[in-house]
């Protein structure tokens, strides 16, 4: 097959899993542009996570193409592989590293040489140093570098986890319901954190919670039984009438 | 590089090179300069037997790098001791030469007892310290490296890999007793006379394998400090905790693994090859499954993830089975130990350094509260 080339940055089309015999995943096709920031939507069981772990070389795909900044083709490569070309992902529960403190937490996700050798005789540049220091500051967890992540509070820990993210440094980032849990005030804050690195970075969120969606303002796409179900503005997409039968109910 | 090995140097590492230090030097000067009278004279079978320990001890090092950093429960490491542990037997038995009981200058006495023509292909070189030396390090790391791959590549974690480790030990124990094997079966390889032209029964020896010993412990302990303080370790401790976010983050898991995994090995296997000169004797109930697991007790017993525990475990609950199997509770050891690990699993799950370090973090905690509060606006001061 000749290497496609395409001018999104993300790129799935046709894309089929089947899960002993259960379609998660039944023709799939979806385009993200560099920069632009989407918001998947879609009633349980609809392949949202599993979307992501396709993306992520954590599921392989039966069938389909998957393609990333034009021309790599990510069903060939693993998790580490498909984490190193630049897409970062925050999971669904919140997954940090427990037994260490916030500050190592985020000093393991730098973007900086993975290798072993490289990990054993790694020094701080006052750069991270700084890079980090940036980051405290964003996710507001400054006062709180030499605390356990397993100490925080689980609006914390979701931060924590868009904080490593951002010490990532991705292209693309993925973010599994990033609001789950928070508090009305928590959500706000973390519409518009995501608002602001939407400014360099592209972003796909998966979220249940519209009135987040709403904040983001931004394109959705409603996903039902493995496949688009409608995608467009919030406005456009929470009137189309299949959506309220499957997702929003009338 | 200097950088390591200043990083891993806290107070509580201080304090254990210090300890160790002491013993390396107080016990043989007691053995040798003490007159035998004395009250403060260290008996030379004493020395013997403390340097079985110290190597214990750094087979517990060994695998509590892997299993308290990395969530690596091997329950066949005994065996990677075993072929250290063989590996300087087999130098040991070419050292004896003529003077075995069959006086073959170049068969030792099981090749001939057992009708050998000549020497096994593998029993060349080991008559040169240099190459039996390479080999304790190598075979046990080409094992370890080889089955790591494997094991690691397709992703076997937790209990299965747990079970194919002691599975490995096992299918080692049974290939050595094979007297086709050319390791001396059932018997092993024993009656050695010297090494590197020393007598191997003399005291001399013994107080200088000892002391040898206890550099392998120190340097082996400084590896590990090197490696858990650095970012690596940070890394293992994600793995530990959480391995497929750590592949998301880009760290290529596997690789982490087998470096440790094939690290850990050599450390078994240099403490196997310090152990035989001193007991005396290599045979394949080196290799018995139950010695891995009875290896990876001590680990739990003294605290697992900490290093210094791992020693400490391995000196007390050896020390202990010495005292309670020469007396009259002999029979009971084996219960003893299994109660002694259900118990610290239920009762102390941190083991015994990990214990006290819970109970000095409110403390230490507190102390550094203290020392950073006044310095806190300082820092702050330039970055407004």
């Amino acid at each position: 097959m000749t290497p496609r080339t395409t001018n999104a940055l993300l790129y799935l089309d046709g894309v089929y899993v089947a899960f002993d015999g259960f379609r998660a995943i039944n023709n799939l096709s979806l385009a993200i542009e560099p920069g632009e920031m989407r918001a998947i939507i879609g009633p349980n069981g609809a392949g949202k996570t599993t979307m992501m772990d396709i993306i992520t070389g954590k599921t392989r795909p039966d069938e389909g193409e998957v393609y990333f900044d034009g021309n790599v083709d990510l069903t060939r490569l693993d998790e580490t592989e498909i984490a190193e070309l630049g897409i970062g992902r925050k999971f669904q529960k919140p997954t940090v590293f427990e037994s260490q403190s916030v500050e190592d937490n985020l000093t393991l996700a730098l973007n900086v040489d993975h290798s072993v050798r490289g990990t054993l005789f790694w020094r701080k540049t006052p750069g991270e140093v700084e890079r980090i220091e940036r980051v405290l500051e964003t996710i507001r967890l400054k006062e709180a570098r030499h605390r356990l992540a397993g100490g925080l509070s689980h609006g914390q820990k979701q931060w924590l986890e868009i904080g490593m993210l951002l010490a990532q440094d991705p292209k693309l980032l993925l973010v599994d319901e990033p609001v789950a849990g928070m508090t009305d005030a928590e959500t706000h804050q973390t519409a518009e954190l995501l608002k602001e690195i939407n400014k360099e970075k592209s972003v796909i969120v998966v979220e249940h919670d519209m009135t987040f969606v709403r904040e983001l303002g931004v394109k959705v796409t409603c996903l039902h039984e493995g496949s688009v179900l409608a995608e467009g503005t919030i406005d456009q997409v929470s009137a189309n009438e299949r959506v309220i039968e499957v997702y929003l109910g009338r | 590089m200097s950088h390591l090995l200043i990083r891993s140097l806290d107070r509580s590492a201080m304090v254990f090179l210090v300890i160790i230090a002491a013993v390396g030097i107080v016990v043989p000067l007691l053995n040798l300069l003490v007159p035998p009278t004395s009250f403060f004279h260290v008996p030379t079978y004493l020395v013997a037997l403390f340097g079985k320990y110290v190597c214990y001890a750094l087979l517990a090092l060994s695998i509590d790098l892997i299993w308290g950093y990395c969530g690596i429960l091997s329950l066949g490491h005994g065996a990677f001791f075993a072929l250290g542990g063989y590996a300087m037997g087999m130098y040991l038995m070419r050292q004896i030469g003529g003077r075995g009981v069959y006086g073959n200058p170049l068969l030792p006495d099981f090749m001939v007892f057992l009708n050998y023509q000549s020497l096994p292909w593998y029993w060349h070189g080991f008559d040169m310290f240099w190459f039996a030396a390479l080999m304790v390090l190598l075979v046990p790391g080409l094992l370890a490296f080889g089955f790591g791959w494997l094991a690691f590549r397709s992703r076997v974690t937790g209990v299965y890999l747990s079970i194919i480790t002691q599975a490995m030990t096992y299918a080692l124990l049974l290939a050595f007793f094979r007297n086709d094997f050319g390791f001396g079966g059932n018997n092993g390889l024993t009656d050695f006379k010297d090494i590197l032209g020393f007598n191997v029964q003399a005291q001399g020896t013994r107080a200088a394998l000892f002391v040898l010993s206890c550099i392998a412990l120190v340097i082996g302990f400084l590896i590990c400090r090197a490696i858990v303080t650095s970012k690596l370790g940070k890394v293992l401790l994600a793995i530990r905790d959480a391995e497929s976010r750590t592949r998301f983050l880009g760290y290529r898991v596997e690789s982490y693994k087998l470096f440790v995994f094939t690290l850990s090995a050599c450390m078994a296997g240099v403490a196997g090859a310090l152990y035989v000169p001193q007991v005396g004797i290599i045979n394949p109930s080196e290799f018995a499954p139950a010695n891995s697991i009875e290896a990876v007790i001590w680990v739990a017993v003294g605290g697992r993830g900490t290093l210094t525990g791992a020693v400490l475990g391995a000196v007390l609950v050896n020390y202990a089975k010495t005292v309670f199997t020469s007396g009259v509770l002999a029979p009971y050891w084996l219960f003893m130990l299994g109660a002694l690990f259900v118990l610290v699993t239920l009762l102390m799950p941190r083991g015994i350094i990990g214990t006290l370090q819970q109970w000095w973090e409110p403390w230490r905690a507190q102390r550094a509260e203290a020392r950073s509060a006044p310095a806190t606006p300082a820092a702050q001061a330039p970055a407004e």
